[in-house]
């Protein structure tokens, strides 16, 4: 990896590539690369994931812990979402105060898991008004070769269904050592993936390798979830300059569905 | 400066067959004895020459070096590299070569006279070049276009490999890159920093050039590759 910006001779070439639908690696526009999920990479998380999106490679972690409520949701649990693009991911990432897209990404992750209510907040209450279950989700990107939103979101998903409750005593103290057979208050039905469409030029394309994202215009997120035979757009957010309009908008809506149907059976046959 | 020591440019084939290649890592003793040299990548400690670098150890002759398989690009003289124009100043072009520190490429080292007042005619920001190298001084890195081959990339497209693999794409006295240009009809420049531009007839054709180079830098233990590459064309690039 290297940290010299892409050029305008080879943005200019994946412009003319993605306009007659080429791609260095024979995928289709649409095609996303194949992942796969490892679980239990942390022994001291509550529940831990890694996910490999072609060279792209993500850890998350999932920590319970017992807290006060938040005062506008005293009968909820809590969520965090929190990440950092750590420099061994990327050439491009530095130590230091978290930049714009290391407080895009839990963010995106965040609102793709809340807005699905694929946790129900609601089961995570221990004591109403007083004590309640958080739930912190961190996300750690170890190689960043594109996509790390879309490939998060996965690992996150994946992390939350392997999370089982450690013990609770009387008084309310948490013993981490044992864990119980309880997992998290999940939905059975609801998780959300997020899908990140990229435009440059006329083409839009979807799981894009570093080298394609960083010559792209312009993106735009869906988190999108299905709830009773119903597709659900959790979240959206729109990046970079390039618009989109209407037909294409209309055209990624179209798209969506069968890629969640996709994405979903691959990752079920990690679940 | 001792850029004299470095002038003469390693294209060494990494193929010759005889000698099995062993991985070695920094501080491995590689061989022990009065008779060997240390060669490049390796040191001597009292009776015995020590790896400073990752890599596969090779014995030629008396000589001990190590070929690294990682690392960065380490500007030397004559080197032809490929570079992204990041600035403009009063008297030249700030070329981003992908190494430590940029390079600078001075107005009158263009090939044609250009009028300071119209730099950005011949030369605009993301823009990218073939250059030499033509002296370091300290920091700094001076580029030169007067030489064939040379100048402003304005076709093709470019890419990165790790720049310790370039001896491999290169291959001996250019055989690799020579047989990847004849069996695609693309035109190709190898950067000794890792960049390679590629123009071809056609956007298949640069694909599969690319493709080809990619195969060749991703097979750092195997030897024999010049039979490995025909066979992976005549095979359908799989």
């Amino acid at each position: 990896m290297s940290s010299m910006e892409i050029s305008s001779l080879a943005k200019e070439n994946l412009r003319k590539m993605f306009s007659e639908g080429k791609r260095f690696d024979y995928r289709g526009l649409l095609d996303y690369r194949d992942f796969e999920v490892t679980y239990d990479v942390s022994n001291k998380a509550e529940g831990s994931a890694r996910v490999k999106l072609g060279k792209t490679e993500i850890v998350v972690g999932i920590k319970l812990t017992v807290g006060a409520p938040y005062p506008d949701s005293k009968d909820k649990g809590n969520l965090m979402v929190s990440g950092d693009l750590l420099p061994i991911a990327s050439p491009r990432y530095e130590s230091g105060p978290p930049g714009f897209n290391a407080i895009e990404l839990p963010r995106l992750v965040d609102r793709a898991i809340r807005g699905s209510e694929m946790i129900d907040l609601k089961r995570l209450v221990i004591k109403e008004g007083e004590k309640v279950w958080t739930v912190i989700i961190d996300i750690y990107p170890i190689n960043d070769d594109g996509n790390i939103v879309d490939a998060a979101t996965i690992g996150v998903i994946a992390a939350l269904k392997k999370t089982f409750l450690p013990t609770l005593d009387s008084e309310g103290n948490v013993d981490y050592e044992t864990k119980t057979k309880n997992k998290l208050p999940l939905s059975e039905e609801t998780a959300p993936l997020s899908f990140s469409f990229y435009k440059l030029g006329d083409s839009i394309l979807l799981d894009p390798t570093r080298e394609e994202e960083e010559a792209c215009d312009s993106r735009i997120t869906f988190g999108i979830s299905k709830w009773e035979g119903q597709y659900m757009i959790n979240s959206c957010q729109k990046r970079g300059e390039q618009t989109l309009n209407s037909e294409e908008i209309a055209k990624i809506m179209d798209i969506i569905p069968k890629k969640f149907e996709e994405l979903n059976k691959k990752l079920k046959k990690f679940l | 400066m001792n850029n004299e020591i470095n002038e003469t440019q390693d294209y060494a084939e990494v193929d010759s067959k005889d000698v099995p290649r062993k991985i070695i890592i920094p501080g491995e003793v590689i061989v022990t004895g009065e008779d060997y040299l240390p060669g490049e990548g390796t040191r001597r400690e009292g009776n015995s020459i020590v790896a400073i670098r990752f890599g596969l150890a090779e014995e030629m002759g008396r000589v001990v070096r190590v070929i690294p398989i990682f690392g960065a690009f380490i500007p030397r003289r004559n080197n032809v590299i490929i570079g992204r124009v990041i600035d403009i100043t009063y008297a030249g072009w700030l070329v981003d070569i992908d190494s430590a520190s940029n390079a600078f490429l001075s107005i009158e080292e263009s090939p044609r006279f250009i009028n300071r007042d119209e730099m950005d005619q011949f030369l605009a920001i993301g823009e990218v070049i073939a250059a030499k190298i033509w002296g370091i001084k300290g920091k700094g890195i001076d580029l030169t276009l007067k030489a064939k081959g040379l100048g402003k990339l304005e076709e093709g497209f470019t890419f990165r490999i790790i720049p310790s693999r370039v001896p491999r794409v290169i291959g001996r006295e250019g055989s690799m890159v020579s047989l990847i240009k004849e069996k695609t009809g693309c035109n190709i420049i190898v950067g000794q920093n890792g960049w390679i531009w590629i123009h071809g007839p056609s956007l298949d054709a640069q694909i599969k050039a690319r493709r080809a180079i990619e195969f060749v830098a991703d097979k750092v233990f195997v030897s024999g590759l010049t039979e490995k590459v025909e066979k992976w064309f005549e095979e359908g690039q799989k």
